[in-house]
């Protein structure tokens, strides 16, 4: 098969192991390590399980919650992300073969297993996924695909929600006040009416704007070096998370 | 936490992915394509008021090694002159930390693209020729470029040829002092010996097997050939000896190959001349047809003339 694009790898190639990977922590014989590993592995990857959960095996409300959960709890009991080798697959994939195993496993077992109790202390916001699967009821993506865009939707989110509490914290609140209103609003909106409304002359917003993109792309991709294990997987995903094909 | 429409998603996406040159004299305009180590936007130089193209490197989080690779990319360019090398402008770090450097803009069809226009044989030899020259003088330079492919290589708006991408390039060892300054970038330091440089069908058997110390010019002929191969690919009538140009070229052993990309582009002019070439003999009903193809003109009036005496002798006898 051609390959147009210059390749630049090979069989020597190393993959470097990534500083403050949840992916790497989750290995660590520390309690400690491995509970907060799992922490930013379950916030970064509950909701598209739920709603793959629902789309793929056709799961109900409850079913898909109680599976999900189940799901989670199932894997840090039996220490699952331990085992995932980054020379297979991405982290993405593992997980979601997990998840396929798991399910199968629990439908073959006939019975709906009601477990998750460690995970109680976990505010996981089922109601809010729910009315977003309402959005995107009819997809024409398999369910692959329809996980990765999930996944992509939620590290996006997450994000936002990171940026608009770290510049709360820098007292830089006008840079993701800007940044709202000019990127994640549904309003067309320009440089010059949003120096009217904000006070500022438009060169102003002009600067404050492009350091409100460069921390949020900086937090976009902290986010992401989180849940992958190597330089490479980090590489890739990132690439596929901005909207570019890795291949 | 609030929805991301699909609309909005793809929006932020955008906004992460492209470069910030807030920092800098350039206003980004919209991205041209993607290659292997990065994408090129077209950006407007305020200060000179030009359009530029603008190479950044594409990886979120560029290693010393990439960005090693970038700044020599653009060292190596800028210090080719000539008018087949697109020239370097400017170098220089976005405030992400990315490499970017701004090249000329140059507008027109990649040989690709070219090639579907319908080009004659003997524009694409022309054009094919052009790139062994400015590749040679790399040569002479002591840059092998290790990523020849049609992809690569513009034909501009007045049929100049232009060959792009020198992010792969290696410099030979113990070539011209002028580069010291940047033989701290040796392909020793960013590619060790194993590791495969290049694109699949344009690259040397060698350099397939990640023999990077064994790479010299011949590697790049060898991919020249394939350049060539591929412009012949979709012609009609293809000559024994263009074909035997593409072979020698393409040669699995580099001792078999043309000893330099001079070498190659000679030959290709003997192709144009209606010579005959180093990689064929021909046999003598080949080489009487290839001086009467050449000599069409001739051939013409000297049959003429014969006949027309003929006709002569014929008419005066009755």
């Amino acid at each position: 098969m051609i390959d147009p694009d210059t390749d630049i790898g090979g069989p020597l190639h190393k993959f470097p192991v990534t500083n403050h990977s949840a992916i790497i922590n989750a290995r660590s014989d520390d309690q400690l390590i491995r509970r907060r590993a799992f922490d930013t592995i379950l916030a970064s990857y509950w909701k598209p399980a739920y709603k793959y959960v629902r789309l793929k095996w056709h799961a109900g409300n409850e079913d898909a919650k109680d599976l999900t959960q189940g799901f989670f709890a199932h894997a840090f009991e039996k220490n699952y992300f331990a085992g995932y080798d980054a020379r297979k697959a991405s982290f993405q994939t593992y997980l979601r073969t997990c998840l396929d195993g798991f399910v199968a496993n629990e439908r073959k077992a006939g019975a709906r297993l009601k477990r998750g109790g460690d995970m109680d202390h976990y505010q996981l916001d089922f109601a809010a996924a729910e009315d977003e699967l309402a959005f995107h009821a009819s997809t024409n993506l398999n369910p692959e695909d329809y996980f990765h865009r999930e996944w992509v939707r939620w590290m996006f989110t997450l994000s936002v929600e990171a940026f608009r509490q770290r510049c709360a914290d820098l007292g830089r609140t006008i840079h993701f006040q800007l940044f709202e209103r000019y990127d994640l609003s549904d309003d067309k909106i320009s440089y010059a009416s949003l120096a009217n409304e904000f006070g500022l002359d438009t060169a102003t917003v002009n600067n404050y704007l492009a350091a409100a993109r460069r921390d949020f792309r900086r937090i976009v991709l902290e986010k992401l070096r989180e849940i992958t294990a190597t330089d490479e997987e980090f590489r890739t995903e990132a690439r596929s998370l901005l909207g570019v094909n890795p291949e | 936490m609030k929805w991301l429409s699909d609309d909005k998603l793809n929006h932020l996406r955008n906004v992460v992915s492209e470069p910030d040159f807030g920092a800098t004299k350039y206003t980004f305009v919209k991205e041209l394509g993607r290659g292997g180590m990065g994408a090129v936007y077209l950006a407007e130089d305020r200060e000179l008021d030009r359009l530029v193209a603008i190479k950044v490197l594409n990886t979120p989080e560029t290693t010393e090694d990439l960005r090693n690779r970038m700044v020599r990319e653009a060292q190596i360019i800028a210090r080719l002159e000539h008018p087949g090398i697109v020239p370097v402008h400017d170098v220089g770090t976005l405030p992400d930390g990315r490499i970017y450097y701004a090249m000329k803009y140059v507008r027109g069809s990649r040989l690709d693209e070219y090639a579907t226009q319908g080009a004659s044989l003997r524009d694409r030899l022309r054009k094919f020729q052009a790139v062994c020259d400015a590749v040679a003088f790399a040569h002479a330079h002591g840059v092998i470029h290790r990523d020849l492919k049609p992809q690569n290589i513009m034909i501009g708006s007045f049929g100049e040829v232009l060959v792009l991408d020198w992010g792969v390039a290696k410099l030979l060892a113990g070539e011209n002092m002028s580069y010291s300054s940047y033989t701290t970038y040796s392909h020793a330091a960013d590619t060790s010996d194993g590791t495969v440089i290049g694109t699949q069908n344009y690259m040397s058997p060698e350099q397939a097997r990640g023999e990077i110390d064994q790479l010299d010019e011949r590697a790049d002929v060898y991919s020249l050939g394939a350049v060539l191969q591929f412009l012949l690919n979709d012609q009609p009538k293809v000559s024994k000896g263009a074909q035997a140009v593409c072979a020698k070229a393409m040669s699995q052993t580099k001792e078999s190959r043309y000893a330099t990309a001079s070498d190659l582009s000679a030959d290709v002019g003997r192709l144009l001349d209606a010579e005959p070439v180093s990689a064929y003999r021909e046999n003598a009903f080949e080489r009487v047809s290839r001086w009467v193809s050449k000599n069409r003109f001739l051939v013409l009036l000297v049959l003429a003339y014969l006949l027309m005496r003929i006709f002569l002798i014929f008419t005066s006898r009755r």
